[in-house]
């Protein structure tokens, strides 16, 4: 079987799967799933960037709170119906990522990530500076009414599951395509040996550009999502917290796979779920994993097993 | 007030938190100058410090002296344990590589953060003051224990200044940071001052949060300020500089109680963190640096 049949089989049936899943799960884990799909679209948009390009950010919660409030202040202050919203969150993820990208991309390594992470955290700060508007911490919620989608009701569990289904759907694909045309080898390319590419004549910063809007773009869709499918926008999903998370799932799953993010999403959220049962410190559990990560499984859950046993694992 | 006294009241509170971020910063800025790690665990050792000084100062019945001279002994020694322990099982095994350390301590900040949460809990507890005379000038009165603050902060860095440059402990960090390679050809055992480093600096802020605590209180949420600012004054007083670090964290200090007169907390972080990130853009050596991130 060719490389690309293989890729088809695959990502077919993991949303099959997932598509299958629905029928089966109990209510808990059914909602939990639903979650766990848009983040998993956080997760992917975040690994474009880490795992295909080499880019290592720390301020992607920028991008993903973008999209929230793209979405969530349009329809609280301009009465936009949800599909304008959902339009204004992706576009303001995308300007804002074109802007990070532009400035951000003039350094690299670790000054790139303290950019990032600087970025990230001063738009945290302005959406608590202005608290009149986005209620800070606290924040507000999206009331039922305002989360009929083209006359579909996002409210209702089996509703909600089928959109994030939907969502991850056009993502993972976007993905998996994106990894395998030209364009996608170059980012693998510059992820592997930047001089080198610089050498063989592409260019390098206009791909990287590239590459942080994508990624930007494809968080802030899944901010706006998030909002939009489970009611709440929030500072807290703009705090550091939020730029680690992405990271971590990726790790955990496998960076530079194209379903190690879904699955290191569902490892950690269920992680999490279980231990802050036990405590409230369920941020350990995130330190933890993040250290045995790095020490121990650099390629995380299917980066090993392409490792191991199945090499052609997009 | 007159303009004067209100002048002088604030230069004073800025000469106190400049002495504060020197000592923290500076830690931050030996780390990064020998062993080009970015630790964003930093804070957290502050944080630690400032936890600690008030265990032990409860550990101690009597009066607050005994308390407080027994948390500025062991407070920082246990963290600078802590911190070597964790550059020996961890940042070795990862031979240092930028990126993987910065995840890697930013782990760190989550356990030390929230075993921090669950043992000593979510509470803000205030530390006794040693001492609490107060000096009566003609506007206003002023506490003797932040003049000690202020002084203990610069003997302190006096002393780091002649370990540096004075001691064979010094000279053996210098040769690792010129050249860590050749150091090792030379029989320097590179990685035990690599630990001995991580371990001074997280020291160095662990002391810097004992100073602190008796005027502001331990919370397990604290590192986050500190962690900041001193990115901000080791970026500005150029990476890795010692000197440059301190003037920086003078310069910041200082005007950090003037800036909060005129513009709101949240509005002095946005542009403290936006002066980070441009600085790094535009002039990625740090503003009076020579070398690169």
């Amino acid at each position: 079987m060719s490389a690309a049949a293989k890729s088809v089989w695959l990502h077919g049936g993991v949303i099959t799967l997932l598509f299958a899943l629905q029928f089966v799960l109990p209510a808990y884990h059914h909602g939990n799933l639903a979650r766990i799909m848009v983040l998993a679209v956080y997760a992917m948009g975040y690994n474009m960037l880490f795992g295909y390009t080499g880019l290592l950010s720390l301020g992607h919660a920028l991008f993903f709170a973008a999209g929230m409030y793209g979405l969530g202040l349009t329809i609280a202050f301009l009465d936009f119906a949800p599909s304008p919203a959902l339009l204004s969150g992706i576009i303001s993820a995308l300007i804002v990522s074109a802007v990070v990208g532009f400035l951000a991309l003039r350094t690299t390594g670790v000054a790139f990530m303290i950019v990032t992470l600087m970025f990230a955290q001063a738009g945290f700060l302005t959406i608590l500076l202005f608290g009149e508007y986005t209620r800070g911490d606290e924040g507000f919620v999206i009331q039922q009414p305002e989360r009929v989608l083209a006359g579909i009701d996002l409210t209702t569990p089996g509703n909600r599951y089928f959109a994030a289904l939907i969502l991850f759907s056009v993502c993972l694909i976007i993905t998996a395509r994106v990894v395998q045309t030209p364009f996608g080898k170059v980012l693998i390319a510059i992820r592997e040996n930047e001089d080198r590419a610089r050498m063989l004549g592409y260019d390098v910063l206009r791909h990287k550009l590239i590459a942080v809007i994508i990624s930007g773009t494809m968080s802030g869709a899944a901010g706006a999502a998030y909002a939009l499918l489970f009611g709440y926008v929030g500072a807290s999903f703009a705090a550091v917290q939020y730029s680690i998370f992405p990271l971590l799932w990726v790790l955990l799953g496998g960076a530079g796979t194209t379903i190690g993010p879904l699955v290191g999403t569902i490892f950690m959220f269920y992680l999490i779920d279980l231990s802050s049962g036990l405590t409230s410190a369920y941020m350990l559990i995130a330190g933890v994993t993040l250290v045995l990560l790095t020490l121990f499984a650099r390629q995380g859950l299917v980066g090993e097993l392409r490792k191991r046993a199945l090499p052609w694992l997009p | 007030m007159d303009l004067g006294p209100y002048l002088l009241l604030a230069s004073l509170e800025g000469a106190v938190a400049a002495a504060v971020l020197a000592l923290t910063a500076v830690g931050l800025s030996l780390v990064f100058g020998v062993m080009r790690v970015v630790n964003v665990a930093h804070g957290e050792f502050f944080m630690l410090g400032a936890v600690l000084a008030w265990w032990f100062a409860s550990l101690v019945a009597g009066h607050p002296a005994f308390g407080f001279v027994l948390a500025l002994i062991c407070a920082p020694l246990i963290a600078a344990v802590i911190a070597a322990a964790a550059d020996y099982f961890v940042l070795k095994r990862l031979n240092y590589d930028p990126e993987a350390t910065i995840v890697a301590t930013i782990g760190l900040l989550y356990i030390i953060q929230q075993t921090v949460l669950m043992t000593y809990g979510p509470d803000a507890r205030p530390v006794e003051a040693p001492f609490n005379a107060r000096i009566y000038l003609p506007w206003f009165g002023y506490s003797t224990y932040k003049f000690f603050v202020i002084g203990a902060a610069i003997v302190l860095l006096i002393g780091v200044w002649i370990m540096l440059t004075k001691t064979r402990i010094g000279l053996v960090l210098r040769a690792s940071q010129l050249d860590s390679e050749m150091a090792l050809a030379f029989g320097i055992k590179v990685d035990q001052v690599y630990a001995m480093v991580f371990g001074l600096g997280a020291g160095l802020a662990a002391m810097a949060a004992v100073l602190v605590v008796p005027i502001q209180q331990a919370h397990y949420l604290m590192g986050g300020d500190p962690l900041l600012l001193s990115f901000i004054v080791v970026i500005i007083g150029g990476l890795g500089s010692i000197a440059g670090t301190v003037v920086a964290a003078i310069l910041i200090g200082m005007s950090d109680g003037i800036i909060s007169v005129f513009f709101s907390p949240t509005l002095a972080k946005i542009i403290a963190t936006l002066l980070v990130a441009f600085v790094l853009i535009f002039r990625p050596t740090g503003l009076f640096g020579k070398r690169s991130i």
